[in-house]
């Protein structure tokens, strides 16, 4: 198997609380990869340091390798350039003060193309792939806080596939959505693992029976068991998974 | 019988506090009411009696001949203010920007008082510095001008004026943009400037939007600062070194001694002030509106 990204003995501290312990997950390339686990067990936090957003909180220190295609992120690598590989969906649809259409064409423009006609196959190219098109194609100019907050949530996959990265990081991108939104963000999911690896950290267990590959289930920045994800849920390995999963903690 | 008294007492209780709060309310209320009546009682007769035209549109000012045209004034005022805005609003929200999202932390501190300060130094100090130094300077750079002061002069004077007004309200605004936009850019591989550029400041604009027509408040009512490097003939400017009035000096150099009809076109330039600040007021507040909406 093709490891995309591997994450080997990592080690993160905000200040002196340890919040990763002697973190290893191989990443496969083209798989949805799910971190589960109660709040506050680090899997927001690795998922975070993957495309290094957690620069942004002082006094994060991190120790380990974490690897895109072998390359260390955090040695020689430009920050930009892998945020631009490893693209990120929020938990909060984030879509920017401006239009829609706007709104797609920020991060090609950011990367220095500027012609109308690459922006425009680029914004209707992403808006196809998130499963949006239809319902922007109309109103590519007004502005995208009109949207509702599933549609938002899907520009803002829009948005983080206009760069054309390897990877797509989400946390807990259903999290604020109501179940149809849910449905349909999570069959998109499925469509993209065609073209992209993906990761995603959720609450929601069943959210991760539906659409991972593998599951990585997290305890207090332990990463206790990462396994294929039927085998996760049917026939745990550890005593620990095995009780969050039948809903006895967390 | 006791719980009821007691029920009762702290009814009348709140109901003598809400009319404490509304006597309160009401004051501001009332001294704006006086000032829009005296000012319209006593001005709009003169102006009825000059012709609103004539008054308007009028290019001569000679009270001496009765000749009460303000058109030179309005103009005055339109050159100083829209001088003010090409030069403070630039600064003001790059400034803005900067202490907003990149000044380090034990800079501001030192930063943030000197703004507040800017804010707080009386207009009469400002006209004082415009007039050692501002007017002498440009005089200087265009010696064959008669004077420094005049439109130039009194625009880099309110440019600077309308800066702390700028730099707070848009500072405020900038920093009320949630940090998700930020983030958001971050993630799409966009530097930290691009980032504050083109995702923070424009969702903020209506902040920084309303930062700026309050500074056009401002610049347009300023007078004494304006008064003591505009030069204040009454004419209609012809290029920036022309010597200028506006109409808060109008105002205020010829209230002292007026008398008659004299006077009366004095408070009717105050009223055409005043709408203008009207004007200014209600489009502050439809952008406000308009942000909320967003």
């Amino acid at each position: 198997m093709n490891y995309k990204m591997e994450i080997n003995n990592v080690n993160l501290f905000y200040d002196k609380f340890q919040a990763l312990k002697d973190v290893t997950i191989p990443i496969a390339e083209k798989q949805i990869t799910a971190f589960i686990g109660p709040s506050g067990c680090g899997k927001s936090t690795l998922l975070k340091s993957l495309n290094r957003m957690n620069d942004l909180i002082e006094g994060c220190l991190i120790k380990g390798k974490m690897l895109l295609d072998g390359e260390d992120i955090y040695g020689g690598m430009n920050v930009d350039i892998l945020r631009k590989r490893v693209g990120m969906v929020f938990q909060k649809p984030n879509p920017f003060s401006m239009s829609i259409y706007d709104n797609i064409a920020y991060g090609p423009r950011t990367h220095g193309i500027r012609s109308k006609a690459a922006l425009d196959e680029i914004v209707e190219k992403s808006l196809k792939n998130a499963a949006i098109w239809n319902e922007t194609k109309d109103r590519l100019k007004k502005s995208a806080l009109g949207m509702s907050g599933g549609q938002q949530q899907r520009l803002c996959i829009a948005r983080a596939l206009s760069v054309s990265p390897e990877v797509i990081l989400m946390d807990e991108p259903t999290s604020a959505l109501d179940p149809i939104s849910t449905g349909k963000i999570e069959e998109l999911m499925s469509e993209l693992k065609k073209e992209y690896t993906v990761i995603i950290v959720t609450h929601n267990m069943q959210q991760a029976t539906r659409i991972s590959d593998t599951t990585a289930f997290f305890l207090l920045g332990e990463m206790v068991e990462h396994n294929v994800t039927r085998e996760i849920f049917s026939n745990p390995k550890e005593k620990r998974t095995e009780d969050y999963i039948t809903g006895r903690f967390g | 019988m006791n719980n009821a008294s007691n029920v009762n007492r702290g009814k009348f209780r709140e109901a003598a506090v809400k009319v404490m709060f509304l006597a309160a309310a009401c004051i501001s209320i009332i001294a704006v009411a006086l000032i829009c009546v005296f000012i319209f009682a006593n001005g709009l007769p003169a102006i009825k009696e000059i012709g609103l035209k004539e008054f308007l549109l009028g290019q001569k000012w000679k009270p001496n001949a009765d000749i009460y045209g303000i058109f030179p004034m309005i103009i005055g005022s339109l050159y100083v203010t829209a001088g003010a805005i090409v030069i403070g609003v630039p600064v003001g929200i790059l400034m803005a920007v900067f202490m907003a999202r990149f000044c380090p932390q034990k800079l501001y501190k030192l930063l943030k008082p000197f703004v507040e300060l800017l804010a707080g130094i009386p207009s009469v100090v400002y006209g004082f510095l415009g007039l050692q130094l501002l007017v002498p300077l440009i005089h200087g750079l265009f010696p064959e001008q008669p004077s420094g002061s005049g439109v130039l002069a009194a625009s880099i004077m309110l440019g600077i004026m309308i800066l702390p007004t700028i730099i707070n309200v848009s500072e405020s605004a900038i920093k009320a943009v949630p940090d998700n936009y930020y983030e958001g850019s971050l993630a799409l591989g966009a530097t930290h400037e691009r980032s504050v550029f083109f995702a923070v400041l424009p969702a903020a604009k209506s902040g920084v939007l309303a930062s700026v027509i309050l500074g056009v408040g401002r610049a347009i009512g300023e007078t004494m600062a304006v008064v003591w490097v505009a030069g204040n003939a009454p004419i209609v400017p012809d290029s920036i070194l022309s010597s200028v009035r506006t109409l808060t000096s109008n105002v205020v150099m010829e209230m002292g001694y007026s008398t008659g009809l004299h006077r009366e076109a004095l408070i009717g330039t105050a009223v055409v002030l005043f709408v203008f600040i009207l004007i200014i007021n209600l489009s502050f507040s439809a952008i406000k509106r308009g942000g909320k909406k967003q």
